[in-house]
């Protein structure tokens, strides 16, 4: 489904610096049960975030009040594992808007395109640099602007550029999904698959 | 001439067009869908007023959250019935086949494809399903997609994605007795790392891997995506072609001889420059196993859990988290741990040769009190298989039991679930934290490790029964 528009984010920043978060962790497979998109962001993080009697984990990060925003900060290799969208949806739903790593799994990253959640890959050194910021000042904030494609920490001014195709970039600033794009192609696929 | 790999030339020849700076719009020859990653596809399909462009090359089966006890009755979980019933209207509304629960074919998605013959060299193939990657043993690119993707390839049998780089990984030599394609797999992810292939699809090459059966290559694929790679296939060859010769959806009669001749041609061209190339000897593998929370954390069964030696903060936070939550410290043997639960099963090895390595395995032998195993057939056709060759019968003697098809504890979607801090041997694909279970603790075998397992009722190499073995072919 088309999204809304992403131009420019300004927000704090939620830290969770574990490495190889599997998309099992994002959101637990007995989750998946929904016939609709409704209602994952609750179960974002389920099982770090609640324990067995459904009790929030006071030490699990979305749990602490002195951190809230709309991008959350992750650790080395995020969202590898299954590719349930329902792990970007549960992003979402939650909230976030921007996920940004020194690295992720590929098939999370394309789900994250596809449903307007930008995946902001930065340099293991600047990631370091934006935990380290946030760990000192929980209230710091976070600028991405996707049409200059940067990343800035606002309370040093210090930034990076990243990566993202002009295609998925005009679609991001666009709210356009693929399907939008594919569906002008109909004549060209029909002749395609007649040839086959 | 440019040099081009298999990959290279199924991919350029499924692309319809190139955006400049952008991803290429790439044509889906089949479509495989289940209960769980379609529902809102459709859903969004049919809210947009759209339709499925091309309903016969898509076919569906329920397997993720469905039970293995019981499958003529009603589903009791209201969830998990909602989700089948839903698959059931949407495959009707939309033109397309399904193998529903209890029907001759009905399994596995990834068992299925192949066991029916669908799954044929060339094809490009995508499922909401990462082990996708699965089908790419019959030299196909076959990789797992999300929800969004599953509603285009439903709606203009496209996707669009960026190609991905090349990887070659070519394991030479013979592999030892009570040595299986898992382990060959889990001692490369064991190398890799679990991001290690993340970007690249790869070639599986080399005689290590061509001396494989279809069954043991389907692992070695299935698992591709455990080291973050979109993919994995192999070249097809004689032992393709003789494994899907008279399937029911293979080509038959002058077409057969057609289709096998075009199958020939896929192979990487000599000389084709890789981006990246590992190089593994068959002799260096032995029987391996997981001991952490993720499959690139894996060892020898005969092996001791890594230290955190040159390690740094953030690696070393995350390891001894992951250790914490096995309740394993740095450096320990795991030979002799008490197990309490094995699971063979999954689109990784619940295949026919799977079953009868560890039917062969505790043949005259007794299950040991400690564990609780679950064995679960890939398809009903692996099932019916089962029982025809006595691996039923050798199994019940042994005290194990069969149950019926599904994903069942792999992903504990169902009502297979390891319980909180016990430890499950599994044949599966995946040793993520809670993924058979809340707080479950999941280590990855082979077949042959698991049965070893079932039997003395702690970690155990299957070669320590050497003289029982019988080498997989």
């Amino acid at each position: 489904m088309a999204y809304d528009k992403f131009e420019v984010l300004t927000s704090r920043v939620v830290p969770l610096s574990s490495e190889n978060v599997d998309t099992d962790q994002i959101i637990p497979a007995r989750f998946l049960k929904a016939t609709e998109r409704e209602g994952f962001g609750d179960n974002l993080f389920r099982d770090w975030r609640y324990d067995n009697e459904g009790k929030p984990k006071a030490d699990f990060v979305l749990n602490d009040p002195t951190y809230s925003g709309k991008i959350l900060l992750a650790g080395k290799n995020f969202g590898s594992g299954s590719s349930r969208e329902h792990a970007v949806w549960a992003i979402y739903d939650y909230g976030f808007r921007c996920v940004v790593s020194s690295f992720f799994a590929d098939i999370f990253k394309n789900n994250c395109l596809n449903i307007g959640v930008l995946p902001v890959t930065v340099s293991p050194k600047f990631a370091d640099e934006l935990f380290s910021a946030v760990e000192a000042n929980p209230e710091v904030e976070v600028e991405v602007d996707i049409k200059k494609q940067t990343i800035t920490l606002l309370s040093t001014g210090s930034a990076e550029s990243f990566d993202i195709n002009s295609y998925k970039k005009d679609n991001m600033l666009n709210g356009f999904d693929d399907i939008d794009y594919l569906l002008n192609l109909k004549e060209e696929i029909v002749q395609f698959e007649a040839n086959k | 001439m440019e040099k081009k790999s298999l990959f290279d030339k199924i991919w350029d020849a499924h692309v319809i067009q190139s955006i400049p700076d952008g991803p290429d719009v790439f044509f889906i020859d089949k479509h495989f869908i289940h209960e769980v990653t379609s529902p809102v596809a459709f859903l969004n399909l049919e809210k947009r007023g759209n339709k499925v462009m091309f309903p016969e090359r898509t076919v569906a089966t329920p397997d993720h959250n469905v039970p293995t006890i019981d499958q003529d009755k009603t589903i009791k979980d209201q969830l998990s019935r909602m989700q089948v019933e839903r698959l059931r209207e949407n495959c009707k509304r939309h033109g397309v086949e399904l193998h529903d629960l209890g029907t001759d074919h009905h399994g596995i998605v990834h068992v299925i494809g192949p066991e029916l013959g669908i799954t044929q060299p060339g094809m490009t193939i995508v499922c909401g399903d990462s082990h996708t990657s699965t089908h790419g043993a019959f030299g196909t690119i076959a990789f797992g997609i999300g929800t969004s993707e599953v509603e285009m390839v439903f709606a203009t049998q496209c996707i669009m994605q960026a190609k991905a780089k090349k990887m070659r990984i070519t394991v030479d030599g013979e592999l030892g007795k009570g040595i299986t394609s898992k382990d060959i797999i889990l001692y490369i992810i064991a190398q890799i790392s679990a991001s290690g292939g993340t970007g690249y699809f790869i070639e599986y090459a080399g005689s290590a891997i061509t001396a494989l059966s279809m069954e043991a290559r389907m692992t070695i694929c299935n698992m591709s995506i455990e080291m973050g790679a979109r993919g994995g296939l192999i070249a097809p060859d004689e032992t393709t072609f003789e494994y899907l010769k008279g399937k029911q959806y293979a080509p038959k009669g002058e077409e057969w001889d057609k289709a096998v001749a075009h199958w020939k041609t896929l192979k990487t061209d000599e000389g084709t420059v890789f981006d990246l190339e590992y190089h593994y000897n068959a002799e260096d593998i032995e029987p391996m196993i997981t001991y952490g929370t993720n499959p690139g954390m894996g060892v020898k069964v005969k092996g001791n859990i890594p230290t955190t030696d040159g390690m740094n903060d953030s690696e070393n936070k995350s390891y001894i988290k992951s250790l914490d939550y096995m309740g394993f410290k740095p450096g320990e043997s795991l030979q002799g741990k008490k197990i309490d639960y094995v699971f063979v099963g999954s689109c990784t090895n619940g295949r026919i040769e799977d079953l009868r390595s560890v039917a062969q395995f505790v043949k005259g032998k007794k299950k040991a009190d400690n564990i609780t195993a679950w064995i679960v057939p890939g398809s009903r056709e692996v099932e019916k298989m089962a029982i025809k060759e006595g691996i039923v019968q050798t199994l019940e003697e042994a005290g194990f039991k069969l149950r019926q098809p599904g994903c069942s504890a792999c992903l504990a979607m169902n009502d297979d679930k390891i319980p909180s801090g016990k430890y499950a041997v599994s044949t599966s694909n995946r040793n993520f934290e809670g993924r058979q279970g809340p707080g479950s603790r999941t280590l990855l075998a082979s077949p042959l490790t698991v049965a070893a397992v079932a039997i003395t009722g702690v970690i155990t190499d299957p070669r320590d029964f050497i003289e029982e073995l019988v080498q997989e072919k």
